[in-house]
C-alpha cells in the first residue's frame, strides 16, 4: 500500500462553491474502485482505484477524509476526499466490512467479519485502541449521537451488542431477527433501528431499556416474502421518516417515524443495500449491487429521480458537503 | 411431538426470556445445557474415482464442531452452553450408539448413516431424542417411512432432481439421455429424475444402465481405457440436449464429461450437481462460513459438513427463541414455521411440517463454481417457491404416529 503523499496539497481549492453542493462516494465491491459523483450534476467525475473488495466507506465529520474498508486486503485505506489521493492505511484487523466513526471523528470502529471482533482504531495516531469480542460475523455498526454507545450487530448470533465506548465493554445484548445487517440511531438518540436481512424485519429498539419495542415488517404485492431483505437504514434528522433498503426486492421502503407503518415502496435498481442522505437531506442515494448503479430519491416527493451507472457491484455510499 | 420427554440434563430453567427484550443470564444462574452428538457410520465402500474426493477423517464432524462453536458464542450471551460428542460407528452399531447417548442425556443426534440404519437409530431414540438426518437421500424416509423424531437436513433425491429439472427447463434443454447405475440407490435416483422430468416438462429420450462390474477405480494409465469405453457406451442415443447421470454410488459418472459420444453437457451425478453446499459457495455471506470452517478444519467445507453444521445450528436458533431449552419445547419450535434459520442461501429455511424435510435452496455446482441455484425464477408456488422442490404437502405419504 502506498503511504502518505499529502504534504503540499490543498491550496487553491477554496474556489466558491454553490450552497448545498456535495460529493457522493460509492465503493464498488467487485470493481475495486470508488466512484465519485457530483451531487448537483449527478455525473461521475472520477473513479479511484482502491484496495480489494471495498465495502463500507465512512466520511470524516469534517469531510476531509474518506475511510475505505478494503475487505480482502484486511485494511482501512484513508482517502483525501478533496484530492482523491490515498493518504495511507489504518490497521483494521481481518476482513473489515462496515465501520462507524464517533461523532468527533476520533475513533473508527470496524466490524471484522471473519474474526468475531470489533476493532477500535484511533484515527489520529493510526493505532488500535481496543479489540472487542462480539458474536459471530459482526457487521452492522451504529453509534449513539452522544458517542457513548456503540451498537454492533452479529449476523449469525442474531444480536445487537451494546458497547460502552468509554470502557469498550459490552453492556447489553438484544436479540433481534435473523442476520442483522445494519444499526442506525435516530438523531435524538431515543430509538435504534436494526435491520434483519433474513428475518425480513427492522427491530425498533429502546436503547435505554435495551428492549425491542416494535418490529417493522414489509409486504409488496407480487414480490415473494423471501426477497424482502432489509439491509441499509437511514432516518431523517427530525425522525419522521425511516428509509429501509430491501435488497433483492429492489425497493426502498419509506416508514413513518411515529406509527412505524410502511407508507411507500420506491422502486430503485437491483439489490439495493446501502443508503446515504445529501447534506440538506433533500436526496437519498442508494447503492444497487446487481444493476451496477446508484439511484437518487427525492426525499420530499418520494420519487426516484435519477439512476447513475457506477463501477461493478456498488456497495457502500458516503457523502461530503462541499 | 409434545409428548417428548423433557430435558434431563442439568437445571434447565430458562434464561432466554421472551423473544423480545434484553437477554443474558441472570447472575449466578446455572447454564442451560443443550447436549448433542454426531453419529457417523463408516461403511466399507470403494474409494472415490478421483483422489480429490477422498473422504477426510473428520468428515461431518468438523461441520458439527463449527456449529457448536457458533452456538456457544451466542450461548455465552444467553447463558446457554452447547456440547457435542462425535461417534464413529461400525455398520449395524449405530442404534446401540444412540441408546448409549440417550442414556447419557444427549437429546439431539445428527445421523450420518444410510436409510435402514437411520430407521434403526430412530427406533432406538424413541421419545428420548430427536435425530437430524444429514446424509440419507431416500424419499421413503420423507414419505411412507417418515418418523416424528427425525428431521432431514440432507436433500431428498427428489429435491435434487427437481432442482436439476428446473434448471434444464430454464435452459430449454428438454431432451434428456438418462444413464443410471445398477445399484438400488442409482435406480431410485433414476426414477426420481423420471418423475422430475414429468413434473417440469422434460423428456427422457432413453434410459441406459451402466452395470457396476466391480474392480478398482482409477488405475495407472486407466484413462486410456476410459477414453475408449465411455464413447462406445454412450453412442447411438436418440437426439438429446443433455446427458443426465444417476450414479449415487460414484461408479462411472465422473468419467462421462468430455467422453460422451455426442458432444453434450453432463448433469446429475457429475458435471452440474445438485447439492446443499459446495466449497465454492460464497454468495449470501457464504464466504464467511467457508473461511470460518477452513480456519478450523484446515480443508474445504463439504456438503456433509454443511449438513451437520446446519443441523447443529438448528439447535442454536431454537435454544435462542424457544420458550425453554427442554427437549419438548425445542422439538416443538424446530417443527414450527417460527423457526427461521439463516443458512447462507439468501433466505430463511425451516422444516416442512408434513415430513420434516428442510426446505432450502439447492445449489447446482460444477467442480469449481456454483453455476446456479434452484428454485429457478418463474417456478411459482402458493406458499413458497422452495416447495416446488421435492414432495409437496398434497403428495406426501407421510403420517407421523
Amino acid at each position: 500500500m502506498r503511504k502518505l503523499l499529502a504534504s503540499a496539497a490543498l491550496l487553491g481549492l477554496a474556489a466558491p462553491v454553490p450552497a448545498g453542493a456535495y460529493t457522493v462516494f460509492v465503493s464498488n465491491e467487485r470493481g475495486n474502485s470508488v466512484s465519485v459523483i457530483d451531487g448537483e450534476t449527478m455525473e461521475v467525475t472520477d473513479t479511484i482505484d482502491v484496495g480489494q473488495r471495498p465495502r463500507g466507506i465512512i466520511m470524516s465529520p469534517d469531510g476531509a477524509k474518506l475511510y475505505i474498508l478494503a475487505s480482502d486486503d484486511d485494511t482501512v485505506q484513508v482517502l483525501d476526499a478533496a484530492t482523491h489521493e490515498i493518504l495511507g492505511t489504518l490497521p483494521s484487523g481481518p476482513d473489515p466490512e462496515l465501520g462507524v466513526l464517533t461523532p468527533d471523528g476520533s475513533i473508527l470502529y470496524v466490524a471484522n467479519e471473519d474474526d468475531n471482533l470489533v476493532t477500535a482504531i484511533d484515527t489520529a495516531s493510526g493505532t488500535v485502541k481496543a479489540e472487542i469480542p462480539v458474536g459471530i460475523e459482526p457487521e452492522g455498526m451504529g453509534v449513539s449521537p452522544d458517542g457513548k454507545i456503540l451498537v454492533n450487530t452479529s449476523e449469525t448470533t442474531n444480536m445487537a451488542h451494546f458497547i460502552d465506548t468509554g470502557t469498550d465493554e459490552i453492556v447489553a445484548n438484544v436479540l433481534v431477527d435473523q442476520r442483522p445487517r445494519f444499526a442506525q440511531f435516530t438523531d435524538d438518540g431515543r430509538l435504534l433501528f436494526v435491520s434483519a436481512e433474513i428475518g425480513g424485519t427492522v427491530s425498533v429498539i429502546d436503547p435505554e431499556k435495551h428492549e425491542v419495542i416494535h418490529k417493522i415488517g414489509f409486504e409488496v404485492p407480487g414480490v415473494p416474502k423471501e426477497a424482502l431483505q432489509p439491509v441499509g437504514v437511514r432516518v431523517t434528522k427530525d425522525g419522521k421518516k425511516i428509509f429501509v433498503a430491501l435488497g433483492p426486492a429492489n425497493r426502498v421502503a419509506v416508514v413513518d417515524g411515529e406509527s412505524f407503518e410502511v407508507e411507500e415502496y420506491l422502486l430503485v435498481g437491483q439489490r439495493v443495500w446501502q443508503l446515504a442522505f445529501s447534506p440538506d437531506e433533500k436526496q437519498l442515494w442508494t447503492t444497487n449491487g446487481i444493476s451496477n448503479d446508484v439511484s437518487v430519491i427525492d426525499v420530499d416527493d418520494l420519487k426516484v429521480v435519477k439512476s447513475i451507472q457506477v463501477g461493478e457491484q456498488p456497495w457502500g455510499v458516503a457523502i461530503r458537503a462541499d | 411431538m409434545t409428548s417428548l420427554r423433557a430435558i434431563i440434563a442439568t437445571a434447565a430453567f430458562c434464561c432466554a426470556g421472551t423473544a423480545f427484550g434484553q437477554t443474558g443470564a441472570p447472575a449466578g444462574a446455572a447454564k442451560a445445557v443443550v447436549a448433542a452428538a454426531v453419529v457417523r457410520v463408516d461403511y466399507d465402500r470403494p474409494l472415490p474415482i478421483s483422489r480429490v474426493d477422498l473422504p477426510p477423517a473428520d468428515l461431518g464432524f468438523a461441520g458439527a464442531e463449527l456449529g457448536t462453536g457458533d452456538n456457544n458464542t451466542t450461548g455465552a450471551f444467553m447463558g446457554q452452553s452447547f456440547t457435542l460428542e462425535t461417534v464413529e460407528a461400525k455398520p449395524g452399531e449405530a442404534a446401540a450408539a444412540v441408546r448409549d447417548l440417550v442414556a447419557k442425556g444427549v437429546d439431539y443426534i445428527v445421523a450420518l448413516a444410510d436409510a435402514p440404519e437411520l430407521l434403526a437409530m430412530s427406533d432406538a431414540a424413541g421419545k428420548g431424542a430427536i435425530l437430524f438426518n444429514a446424509q440419507a437421500p431416500d424419499d421413503a424416509l420423507r414419505n411412507a417411512d417418515c418418523r416424528a423424531n427425525v428431521f432431514h437436513v440432507a436433500l431428498s433425491r427428489s429435491m435434487g432432481t427437481d432442482a436439476v429439472a428446473q434448471f434444464l427447463a430454464w435452459k430449454r434443454w428438454p431432451k434428456w439421455f438418462l444413464v443410471e447405475g445398477s445399484h438400488p440407490g442409482d435406480r431410485a435416483l433414476g426414477e426420481a429424475y423420471a418423475h422430475s422430468a414429468k413434473k417440469f416438462g422434460g423428456k427422457i429420450v432413453e434410459t441406459r444402465v451402466f452395470e457396476d462390474t466391480g474392480g478398482s477405480r482409477q488405475t495407472d494409465t486407466g484413462l486410456a481405457q476410459v477414453q475408449a469405453q465411455i464413447p462406445v457406451f454412450t453412442q447411438s442415443a436418440p437426439d438429446h440436449d443433455v446427458l443426465v447421470a444417476a450414479d449415487e454410488n460414484e461408479v462411472f459418472a465422473a468419467y462421462l464429461p468430455y467422453h460422451t459420444w455426442d458432444p453434450r453437457p453432463v448433469v446429475g451425478s457429475a458435471g452440474l450437481t445438485p447439492t446443499t453446499w459446495s466449497p465454492a459457495a460464497d454468495a449470501w455471506g457464504g464466504a464467511q462460513l467457508q473461511t470460518r470452517f477452513e480456519k478450523r478444519a484446515g480443508r474445504p467445507m463439504r456438503p456433509l459438513d454443511y449438513n451437520a453444521w446446519l443441523a447443529i445450528r438448528t439447535l442454536g436458533e431454537a435454544a435462542t427463541r424457544a420458550p425453554d431449552t427442554g427437549l419438548a419445547a425445542m422439538a416443538a419450535y424446530i417443527g414450527s414455521p417460527d423457526l427461521q434459520l439463516a443458512a447462507f442461501k439468501g433466505q430463511p429455511v425451516n422444516y416442512r411440517p408434513w415430513d420434516h424435510q428442510l426446505r432450502q435452496p439447492v445449489l447446482l455446482a460444477s467442480d469449481h463454481l456454483v453455476v446456479s441455484v434452484s428454485p429457478q425464477d418463474g417456478f411459482l408456488h402458493q406458499v413458497t417457491p422452495l416447495d416446488t422442490l421435492g414432495t409437496d404437502a398434497p403428495e406426501t405419504k407421510c403420517s407421523f404416529k
